[in-house]
């Protein structure tokens, strides 16, 4: 068994366009694939918008420098994760495949120390 | 002592990854087993079932080796069983436990393509890099990469489970097509093939055939390659000249390899037809008419209008265009090559350029298609393919 960060990566301006009924299904589609996954999963959360992002990078020298927004800027942002728990990467891939990004897509990245 | 390399090479690489559970570990185990051999056969013979013997001490050294690494690691030795000669049962779903590893579709096509003729066939890593025409740092950095995603991201050794099956046995197809391919026509230099790179393209078809005998497109696969494979000798003319199949001598068509693809085919016709199920189709038609003139372009034209409904492509479609020139015309061919003239996929794909060039040609548009012939030049990195163009130039001046 290992664990897998499942990263949800969404287009904000789609979302922003989109309709609110569009939300209200991706949230409902959310609760049923918790439901339907319950066993794999150990967390998983939404994340404020982009612009509520903050990044810390050290200057080299023991102090750092904070900037307003995400550490890379792309068109695709993630906007939330499931930690999941499975045999292999192709059970980490079909669980994944169930995760709801209709602005987007996942990217699924082994845990490798702690989790 | 090369033959049991490359006969025997994925049986015990296989069966001792299982053992061993890591790649590395196995292949050193395999390599040194082979030494071995070297060695122990010289002095006793080749024994009664030389894959058995391999795998026997490949995987005693694997258990060792892991054994010890677990004394070291966890202080918990395993159990290892003596293995004695012919005890350990090779199942050939190792082989295919190794193959689906390989080409699994979380690694790059060209990752998968290399880890196969690395893990599957047995080449080195320098074989691999000259066949594909990259450093060999290169492709040993490749073949690193690939190995340490498999660990580290759980790609598991094992069978897809039923759900994945048939989107994990096109991506083996793929690969042991593209490894043909990359054999059939070199990208480059001064041979037009690699025939080593084919014969193993051949080898591999004819493994995943015999793993995944249930399996149409594994068959077709087979098919395709055997019926192109049947027409090798024939492409090429005593001077090294490339022969158009138009003019080829079709008594020097491998008779026994077209006979075992087109049995294949027949004993495939029941299944639906896949893509390789529909260019091995077409490869047929080819094979089954005598001459030239023979050809049921037709046929073939209403097989590539099926391909290209359910798997497009720029390059098939321009395959299509070349039949609909023999069903229609060389007029028609050009009009349908227009919408293809734009598409980027074909912008530096020299066989676009010298389809046009042909079809100019046939319709005796001399001065356009000795244009389009330069163009294809200018694209082809190929000596024979180059060399080729160059005398259609010249018939025509």
């Amino acid at each position: 068994m290992g664990k897998y960060l499942v990263m949800i990566y969404d287009n904000e301006a789609a979302w922003a366009a989109a309709d609110p009924s569009v939300a209200e299904t991706n949230h409902k589609n959310h609760q049923a694939f918790a439901e339907a996954n319950g066993a794999a999963l150990r967390g998983g959360a939404q994340l404020g918008e982009s612009s509520t992002a903050t990044s810390i990078r050290s200057d080299g020298s023991g102090g750092f420098v904070v900037t307003d927004g995400t550490f890379v800027e792309t068109k695709e942002v993630m906007g939330g994760y499931y930690l999941i728990e499975a045999a292999d990467l192709d059970e980490a891939l079909s669980i994944a495949k169930q995760v709801p990004s209709p602005m987007g897509g996942v990217e699924v990245r082994p845990i490798i120390n702690g989790g | 002592m090369a033959e049991a390399h490359s006969s025997e090479w994925a049986f015990v690489l296989a069966a001792t990854a299982r053992v061993a559970a890591d790649l590395d570990l196995a292949e050193d185990c395999v390599q040194d087993a082979y030494a071995k051999a070297l060695v122990h056969w010289r002095e006793q013979g080749v024994p009664r079932r030389p894959g058995a013997w391999l795998t026997t001490v490949a995987t005693r050294r694997a258990l060792e080796l892991r054994r010890r690494a677990d004394v070291a690691q966890r202080k918990l030795p395993l159990l290892v069983p003596e293995p004695a000669e012919d005890s350990v049962e090779v199942f050939p779903d190792d082989r295919l436990r190794l193959v689906f590893t390989c080409c699994h579709p979380a690694l790059a096509q060209e990752a998968q393509i290399a880890l196969t003729l690395r893990l599957v066939c047995g080449l080195s890593s320098a074989e691999i890099a000259k066949a594909f025409l990259v450093k060999e740092a290169t492709m040993q950095a490749r073949i690193t990469r690939a190995k340490h995603k498999i660990s580290r991201s759980g790609i598991a050794y094992r069978i897809p489970r039923l759900a994945d099956l048939p989107e994990r046995i096109d991506a083996v197809l793929d690969v042991v097509h593209l490894v043909y391919t990359a054999g059939h026509t070199a990208a480059d230099g001064a041979e037009l093939t690699r025939p080593d790179l084919a014969r193993r393209g051949l080898d591999l078809a004819r493994m995943v055939r015999l793993l995944l005998p249930d399996s149409g497109e594994a068959a077709a696969l087979l098919a395709l390659l055997l019926l192109t494979q049947a027409r090798q000798a024939a492409r090429v003319d005593d001077a090294g000249q490339l022969v158009l199949m138009e003019d080829q001598d079709r008594s020097v068509w491998d008779r026994s390899l077209i006979d075992e693809g087109l049995a294949l085919i027949h004993e495939a016709l029941g299944w639906p037809a896949g893509r390789f199920g529909l260019m091995a189709a077409i490869a047929a038609v080819h094979a089954e008419a005598e001459r030239w003139e023979d050809t049921d372009w037709s046929e073939i034209l209403g097989l590539y209008d099926l391909l290209l409904a359910r798997w497009p492509s720029p390059v098939v479609a321009l395959n299509r265009v070349v039949a609909l020139s023999y069903v229609e015309g060389p007029s028609a061919g050009l009009e349908a090559l227009r919408s293809l003239a734009d598409d980027p996929a074909l912008a530096t794909y020299p066989y676009l350029a010298s389809t046009r060039a042909e079809l100019l040609r046939r319709t005796g548009r001399w001065d356009e298609a000795a244009a389009a012939y330069e163009e294809a030049l200018a694209f082809t990195s190929n000596a024979v393919e180059a060399e080729f163009l160059t005398r259609r130039l010249r018939r025509g001046a």
